[in-house]
């Protein structure tokens, strides 16, 4: 009798085991199929049933499509891309990462009157959609003479944002508070609190934030869309776009390698900050 | 107010400063200017002219309009579903205690890292009529596959579909979930006799609950906003403007046609349609969203 049930179980386990498999093979199938592609002589890619091995290993692809039409416009298109996207990402993160833990801690750390309005309704910022704010937002940077600059890009994120905000208030309230009155009672100021005692403490949390914005930069396209408008100037994303739109529905294996080259960075990113990405998710599914 | 007092609001002051200019520059100034140049005349060339209600009016009798909002609800009504119940299950799997979690966990997730213009490159190919895998691997069970992209019809499945591949993302929000459900919930549910089925049912999903409808209102923001994947896939929402979403016509108003005004006017009504069905997703919540002890 406990035999057969443990006989169950074991089926039962394997069972599981099938079909997580089989899902994760279908989920693994197009990134397979990308790399695949990425490195196929043009006439392998088009073959009826799907060849996954090439007969031979085209890694010239990658270089072709990274320099494509190099000549013409006189600079490595994705290199340029990849330096622009560089670029914003670091601005980006920096403004990101000092600006709210800033204001995470007035939310988070600090007592004045009107905090838990404010809070609230920065909270309620959150279901904004940028399509409402978009054509006034484009108005003003027209106005401060920025279209076609990487300011738009960058510069507002070094005013907050709702969603840094509260994560960062979330973690900054769990940091014991006796810390901060023993470092007062030392004659620390609230920036010394902030500087030597919280910023240490929110290391994990910081890293969240700022792996977020980073992702967000790197993926974002309709900004760039909006904002940019000479090619040299364009992020991967767009840039992407571009070469899509140009070589479009021929040559798949080029394509194939021009997308892979977008995404490698991160899924490399993504292999050496696992802990806190998957922490960083749970963070803001879980404390809503 | 006690001077420590005093001195600590002073202080949260000038901590939060930079988000309360972010917040005046970037958020209230142009949601503001967005409702008044909704009621105007307005492009960047020029001023904006007061015209009243005349561009709510004519979206009321644009037929692209309302083709763009039925695209987008139809999205939206097959899409969201269709994730939650993907990324429901592919957690509840995971939370079977089986070994290799991370493994598994780590090739359902990573889809949901590609990027976005990245992912609609790499679904062009995967959609081709001719030579994509979707049609090869039909083609091999003996279904012969549709023209994914060049089909009005089967356009919008696809990205249905396709959405699905990112559904990464949430699982991990939902899985995280799963693991804070107390096991003496299960154990009282096992000596009860209750079935695997009745314990997803009654205990599961019933705990989950808050994070199922956190994921659901984010999702219908997400959703009613989407655009890269369109827009890089289908170009002006070919076939048949069946792909063309919402969001990408207002940003043709803006950007590409010049009425500013009439693209806050979208703006607007998209607003007031995600406050709306955020509303229903709370009121609807009430009844059944159950929030634990903390």
């Amino acid at each position: 009798m406990a035999r057969s049930h443990k006989q169950t179980q074991k089926l039962k386990t394997a069972g599981i085991h099938l079909v997580l498999v089989a899902l994760s093979l279908l989920f693994m199938f197009p990134l397979l199929w990308m790399l695949s592609t990425a490195v196929k002589p043009i006439d392998e890619t088009m073959l009826q049933p799907p060849k996954w091995i090439p007969s031979v290993f085209m890694w010239g692809n990658f270089r072709e499509a990274f320099t494509y039409s190099s000549d013409t416009l006189g600079y490595i298109p994705f290199l340029v891309y990849g330096r622009n996207t560089l670029i914003l990402c670091i601005l980006g993160v920096a403004g990101t990462v000092v600006s709210n833990s800033l204001v995470a801690y007035a939310f988070g750390r600090l007592k004045w009157p009107g905090r838990d309005f404010a809070f609230a309704v920065t909270l309620a910022t959150m279901m904004v959609p940028f399509p409402v704010l978009m054509v006034p937002i484009y108005g003003m940077f027209k106005e401060f003479g920025w279209i076609g600059t990487f300011k738009p890009l960058w510069v507002p994120a070094w005013f907050g944002s709702a969603f840094a905000i509260f994560l960062l208030r979330q973690f900054f309230r769990s940091i014991p508070f006796e810390l901060s009155e023993a470092a007062k009672l030392d004659g620390c100021s609230e920036w010394g609190i902030y500087w030597s005692v919280v910023m240490p403490l929110a290391k994990p949390a910081l890293a969240v934030v700022a792996l977020f914005h980073f992702m967000g930069t790197w993926n974002d396209f309709l900004g760039p869309l909006i904002y940019l408008l000479d090619q040299k100037t364009f992020t991967l994303s767009l840039g992407l776009q571009v070469f899509q739109s140009q070589h479009g529905g021929t040559q798949w294996n080029l394509l194939m390698a021009a997308s892979a080259i977008v995404v490698a960075p991160i899924i490399v990113l993504f292999f050496f900050t696992q802990k806190q990405f998957i922490e960083g998710i749970t963070m803001t599914g879980l404390k809503g | 107010m006690t001077l420590k007092r005093r001195k600590e609001a002073t202080a949260a002051f000038l901590f939060a400063s930079p988000w309360l200019i972010g917040f005046a520059v970037f958020l209230a100034y142009p949601l503001c200017a967005s409702i008044y140049y909704s009621f105007c005349d307005y492009s960047v060339l020029k001023l904006p002219v007061w015209i009243g209600t005349r561009n709510y009016e004519n979206l009321m009798r644009d037929e692209i309009f309302w083709k763009t909002l039925s695209n987008t609800a139809y999205y939206a009504i097959f899409a969201l579903p269709l994730g939650m119940v993907v990324a429901i299950s592919l957690a509840l799997l995971l939370n079977t205690k089986v070994k290799g979690l991370a493994f598994y966990r780590t090739f359902f997730f990573l889809p949901s890292l590609v990027p976005m213009v990245s992912l609609a490159v790499l679904w062009l190919w995967m959609f081709n009529g001719e030579s994509g895998l979707v049609n090869a691997a039909l083609g091999g069970i003996g279904i012969k596959g549709p023209n994914w992209l060049s089909d009005p019809e089967w356009s919008k499945p696809a990205l249905v579909l396709l959405s699905v591949w990112g559904v990464g993302n949430a699982m991990v929000i939902y899985l995280a979930g799963l693991q804070d459900v107390p096991v003496q919930l299960y154990e009282a549910a096992d000596l009860d006799g209750a079935t695997a089925w009745q314990k997803t049912r009654n205990v599961t999903l019933p705990m989950i609950s808050p994070v199922i409808l956190f994921n659901l209102i984010m999702g219908i923001i997400g959703t009613l906003q989407v655009f890269t994947v369109p827009y890089v896939m289908f170009p002006g929402g070919s076939p048949a403007r069946s792909t063309y979403f919402y969001t990408m016509y207002l940003f043709d108003n803006a950007f590409r046609y010049q009425k500013m005004g009439y693209a806050c006017a979208m703006g607007w009504i998209m607003f007031l349609i995600i406050l709306v069905l955020t509303m229903i997703s709370l009121r609807l919540s009430e009844k059944h969203v159950h929030y634990g002890g903390s």
